[in-house]
């Protein structure tokens, strides 16, 4: 069982990286990157995948998201589980 | 009196800050390992600068959740001076035993030069030898020094008295330039509610003595041992 998390910068958050790689994505011409968000991709392979299953694991995840991951003041996470 | 001072692996500046207690102030100090939930019965401790874990998911993650920050925040707790000096500050941040976040630098840079603070809190043990409203010289050297709160936070902050430091000119204003890493309100150093946790992303122990050409720092590191003020509650 495989857990793919996505974490990136609150909204709220002055992404310094994003502005500066939307300036040159505007350099090579793609007129529509209106706004680039920089964040972190994190693979964590669950074995022995939890006994209860993807809901388990999905509760699981959550935790560690919260717990290490990702820093809620100032970051967004989301998750996808693969059986 | 004995100083702890923490040592992660990556902490780079916890020789400076032995240095500075040791021998400029002259009291009994011990290194503090990381996996060891014990200060050895310090009466403050000193979380040093550096790049603890490589600066590893985020500045201060990793280390913020080791074995002897459970004891730095039951010392905390108990209303013990704790100092976090630069990655220290990011510790205590991540650790939540103070509030927001250290970003990026503005300018995605990293900073290594001097800036100017003014000293807007004196009712912590770290500040109480300095005057509110002096302005001090000091020294910074970081890629994520930027601080963020949320509006909320910000206020509260300030309606508190615990923003300790203000990046300000040589003469002390608020011209903005001067906030080198676009910090919220110029923040360099808050405290805790209890005002016994600074953290600030100057390092003090890069100028306390004449040799290194600057002595504005030694105030800070020696307001441990008591002295001039009150410990919290007199003054701002």
């Amino acid at each position: 069982m495989t857990a793919r998390i996505t974490i990136t910068p609150r909204k709220t958050v002055l992404d310094p990286q994003g502005r500066a790689v939307t300036g040159s994505l505007h350099a090579l011409g793609f007129a529509e990157a209106a706004d680039v968000r920089i964040g972190r991709f994190i693979e964590i392979r669950l074995d022995p995948p939890p006994r209860g299953g993807a809901s388990e694991a999905r509760e699981r995840v959550d935790r560690m998201c919260r717990e290490l991951l990702a820093n809620p003041l100032i970051e967004d996470y989301r998750f996808e589980i693969e059986s | 009196m004995k100083v702890a001072v923490v040592v992660f692996p990556g902490s780079n500046c916890d020789h400076d800050a032995y240095w500075s207690y040791r021998h400029l102030i002259g009291v009994e100090t011990v290194f503090a390992w990381h996996k060891e939930a014990d200060l050895h019965g310090a009466d403050a401790v000193v979380l040093p600068g550096g790049f603890s874990y490589g600066d590893y998911l985020r500045c201060g993650a990793i280390a913020s959740r080791s074995p002897v920050m459970r004891a730095v925040s039951e010392f905390a707790r108990r209303g013990g001076p704790v100092i976090g000096i630069c990655n220290g500050f990011q510790i205590l941040c991540e650790s939540g035993l103070l509030p927001g976040a250290l970003l990026r630098n503005r300018d995605l840079r990293f900073l290594c030069r001097d800036v100017y603070l003014r000293c807007e809190s004196n009712a912590s043990p770290f500040t109480r030898r300095l005057e509110r409203g002096q302005t001090i010289r000091a020294h910074i050297a970081h890629g994520e020094g930027n601080y963020f709160a949320d509006e909320q936070t910000l206020a509260r902050l300030e309606g508190d008295g615990r923003v300790a430091f203000r990046y300000v000119s040589p003469q002390g204003g608020d011209e903005p330039e001067w906030n080198v890493n676009g910090s919220a309100r110029a923040i360099a150093g808050v405290l805790n509610e209890g005002k016994n946790v600074l953290g600030l992303m100057p390092h003090p122990e890069r100028m306390d003595e004449a040799i290194l050409g600057c002595t504005d720092g030694l105030a800070i590191l020696e307001g441990v041992l008591g002295g001039r003020r009150a410990a919290a509650g007199a003054g701002a």
